[in-house]
């Protein structure tokens, strides 16, 4: 019985590391809105849903590769966010309204949206033509693992450090940061707050929309509500990792993959997903800053 | 009356740094019972920031404040309203949708003692607590002079009536303490005018004053004493006359040039 | 003639009745300036435990309907205690956390009968009994609304921190909202599981959470007659235009962006006194 556990570990600490990679890049956008612009947006679940069904069309009616579908869906994608942003938070913006309402109003386009899309997509599932990427798994030892665990694992990494070094390195990085501490004082010292707004919705929609494809390609699965699913785990991740922190979000969503994995080959596949709400709630309780959090999280 | 009177606040070593800036740099003072106490400097010096750690909005990163006695350290804000303190803001906050009168009786929600059976029974306290916070209510509308505009939405005043209802919601409370953050910002002269006897008659009521303003005139015509602060640190304190001829305080606000050729010229 | 109308409208009139108790309970949230998305959960605790009790213990229905009140009420204190303290987005994410363990747990429980759910309760309500319950809750309301406790709750909703200023018990005013609002939810989602004799996981989801929400929005929280009037809309106006009826979540989640943006106030402008 131990034998069979420890022979089983490896593997499921890769698919864990897999799947909490996912987890991570989903949330990343997420948190990246709300620690730049200070809202939760709940639409972006929906960037998900749309990279995903934008990658299944072009490659299906399109007959496009998957290098050229991804970061296609990410370039629309990242449009339709600035649309987003524009039509709902911007106003509230405008109006100095409270947080809460930026929260509603895109609770409410949420409904909106989802419902839409399932009026006129339906509920099944969808999947990608076959060709577009190969299944083939390689063997190392006793750990299997293909093409599309391989891709998602090396965006993830890739995007974290590529967003690090953008928000870190460079001049937009430090408006970023100029405007997640303080937009009025960003915009007096000569920050276009409208331009980095534009931009960090851009980032978003297109961090979105590849987790969308991404884990379209690994589970070949797509339908409308599987971006309400994923935006619920990201609401575990980005609080758990601390909100609008983006090595919290990576670290959280891994530990999270990796815990569901567990927890599904070890106790019960009926309760996994309950992993990342449990550690949720625990984490308010006991450090609602996060994992490595030292923002403050109230305001004066 | 040989006995001196205990110290109504005392503010000891108050220390806030944001990020690396030290807006409040260890700063001291006492405020005594029955005085106008007046807190200055040049914009950015901290004032505001200072105020806001005695009323609890904000966590000092180290340093004490108490009240008549009791520490108020890690208390939140409306835990020092119970305790007697009480304060307006520099720009405005009031309760725009709620009325005239209900903005002053929420003022008093530290005095009102019913409980929820009470409340939603309409038993016992209720309904002479209730009654006898809109006498008060009103009393207070008459006092600052805006007893004619009771019922009207908040938010639909002209601005020195707001200054002035902002006044008499505080007053509310029956704070011991009352912090006022520039209470004349915004005002044309008459209606400072008008301020400056209220005050006064708050003052003659017994109630100690703590407030910051950048109107000189306003400050020197009615503080007993005076606290200034420049970059976050006390430079001086005093009577309004040794106010006036400090050094420190006349470089701080008029830059060490003009200063210097003050001195030159009384020399 | 009136016999017959209200035989056949039986289960949408419940449902007025139903819907106007998780609007006010939206209502007292939203009074305080917090944003829950956890009415829903709090609506499924009162369903399961009542139906629980009900089926398999045989309380009383009064009794249930008591435990159906505290249940989420235990709920709330769990999520409010530490999320309170922070900024209200924590507790808008912790109620919908709320609700996915809920949803989870019951599809893979045998207790609550998984992804089945639960079937064959009996109907132990009666218009007098909803619309007692909501007359009352109405009027408890008002009551509140009128007195120290409506200032409070209209002060902290404009501006948390001048309402502490003002001496007001802000944890205490928070947390007691959102344990009154579960108790509310859990009522209706009593009196729901009770009428309509069957009860499953999947309807206290976050379409739910979010339907709720458009109820309370849509008729404006300036008083508590608002949300229920706004329950009335959107509960009868499907059953009218059959043709609504497929875009239900559509337009319930059109009316919460309309709400926001261009009608802050909802249906319902005229606001309640806050003198007793």
């Amino acid at each position: 019985m131990f034998a069979q556990i420890l022979q089983q570990l490896p593997q499921q600490l890769l698919n864990g590391l897999v799947l909490g990679s996912t987890y991570a890049l989903f949330a990343l956008g997420f948190t990246l809105m709300f620690g730049v612009l200070g809202v939760i947006n709940l639409t972006y679940g929906f960037y998900f849903t749309t990279g995903a069904f934008l990658a299944l069309y072009g490659t299906k009616l399109l007959a496009l590769p998957i290098w050229a579908a991804l970061p296609g869906a990410a370039v629309l994608t990242g449009l339709i966010a600035i649309l987003f942003d524009a039509a709902l938070l911007t106003p509230l913006r405008r109006k100095k309204a409270p947080e809460l309402a930026s929260l509603m109003v895109t609770l409410g386009a949420t409904l909106l949206l989802y419902s839409l899309m399932t009026a006129s997509f339906g509920t099944e599932i969808r999947r990608l033509p076959p060709a577009v990427i190969s299944h083939a798994a390689y063997t190392f030892g006793t750990v299997r693992v293909n093409l599309s665990q391989i891709l998602i694992m090396v965006t993830t990494v890739l995007i974290v450090a590529a967003l690090l070094a953008l928000i870190r390195g460079t001049r937009f990085g430090l408006s970023m940061r100029a405007l997640a501490e303080n937009g009025e004082a960003a915009q007096l010292m000569g920050v276009n707050t409208d331009a980095v707004v534009r931009m960090v919705s851009f980032i978003s929609g297109a961090l979105g929309s590849t987790a969308g494809v991404l884990i379209g390609l690994n589970f070949n699965a797509i339908q409308p509500y599987m971006g309400e699913t994923m935006m619920l785990k990201g609401f575990a991740v980005i609080i758990i990792g601390g909100l609008g922190d983006i090595k919290g979000a990576l670290i959280a969503g891994i530990v999270i993959g990796v815990l569901e994995v567990l927890t599904a080959g070890f106790i019960s596949s009926n309760i996994k997903d309950s992993v990342g709400f449990i550690l949720l709630v625990a984490t308010l309780w006991f450090r609602p800053v996060g994992l490595f959090g030292r923002a403050p999280v109230k305001r004066a | 009356m040989s006995a001196v009177a205990p110290t109504l606040l005392d503010v000891q070593d108050l220390t806030v740094r944001f990020r690396g800036l030290v807006a409040v740099d260890h700063v001291s003072f006492t405020v005594e019972p029955g005085t106008v106490h007046g807190l200055i400097g040049p914009n950015g010096a901290g004032k505001t920031t200072c105020f806001n750690l005695i009323s609890g909005l904000i966590p000092p990163t180290s340093g004490h404040v108490s009240l008549a006695g009791t520490a108020l350290d890690g208390l939140p804000s409306w835990k020092r309203t119970r305790a007697g303190l009480s304060r307006t803001f520099q720009n405005i906050r009031m309760f725009q949708e709620m009325t005239v009168r209900e903005n002053v009786m929420t003022g008093m929600q530290s005095r009102l003692q019913a409980s929820v059976p009470e409340i939603l029974g309409r038993l016992g306290r209720f309904r002479p607590e209730e009654q006898a916070a809109k006498v008060r209510a009103d009393e207070l509308l008459e006092f600052v002079g805006l007893a004619a505009s009771a019922d009207r939405r908040a938010g639909d005043l002209p601005y020195g009536d707001q200054r002035r209802l902002e006044i008499a919601r505080a007053l509310g409370s029956e704070p011991k303490l009352l912090l006022l953050d520039e209470p004349a910002a915004g005002m044309n002269p008459a209606e400072t005018q008008d301020l400056v006897g209220l005050l006064n008659r708050l003052k003659q009521g017994g109630l100690t004053l703590l407030l910051v303003e950048h109107d000189m005139h306003f400050v020197m015509s009615l503080c007993d004493r005076i606290t200034v602060l420049n970059f976050g640190r006390k430079i001086a304190e005093g009577s309004p006359r040794e106010i006036r001829e400090d050094p420190a305080v006349i470089e701080a606000y008029l830059g060490a040039k003009v200063a210097e050729k003050l001195k030159g010229g009384t020399a | 003639m009136f016999d017959s109308f209200f035989f056949s409208y039986q289960s949408l009139i419940f449902a007025v009745g139903i819907n106007g108790l998780l609007a006010l309970s939206m209502y007292t949230v939203l009074a305080v300036g917090q944003l829950s998305v956890g009415q829903a959960a709090f609506m499924g605790l009162g369903a399961y435990v009542s139906t629980l009790l009900t089926l398999d213990a045989h309380w009383p229905f009064v009794a249930v309907l008591l435990a159906a009140m505290v249940v989420p009420a235990l709920a709330a204190l769990l999520i409010g205690g530490p999320t309170l303290k922070l900024t209200g987005v924590y507790l808008a994410l912790a109620t919908i956390a709320l609700g996915e363990i809920l949803r989870i747990f019951c599809n893979a429980s045998d207790l609550t009968g998984g992804a089945l759910g639960l079937s064959g309760i009996p109907n132990k309500t009666s218009f007098g009994l909803i619309f007692g319950l909501l007359a009352l809750a109405l009027l408890g309301f008002v009551m509140v609304a009128r007195s120290k406790l409506g200032r409070a709750m209209e002060a902290m909703r404009e501006d948390e921190v001048a309402a502490g200023v003002m001496g007001v018990n802000l944890p205490a005013m928070k947390l007691g909202a959102l344990v009154v609002s579960a108790m509310l939810a859990g009522l209706a989602g009593a009196l729901n599981a009770h009428a309509n004799s069957f009860i499953g996981p999947n309807d206290y989801g976050f379409d739910q959470a979010v339907t709720i929400l458009s109820f309370a929005l849509l008729g404006g929280i300036g008083s508590p007659f608002g949300p229920v009037l706004g329950a009335i809309i959107l509960t009868v106006l499907p059953e009218l235009l059959t043709a609504l009826h497929d875009f239900k979540l559509v337009v319930n989640g059109l009316i919460i962006v309309i709400a926001v943006l261009f009608m802050p106030r909802g249906l319902l402008v005229w606001r309640i006194g806050r003198v007793g």
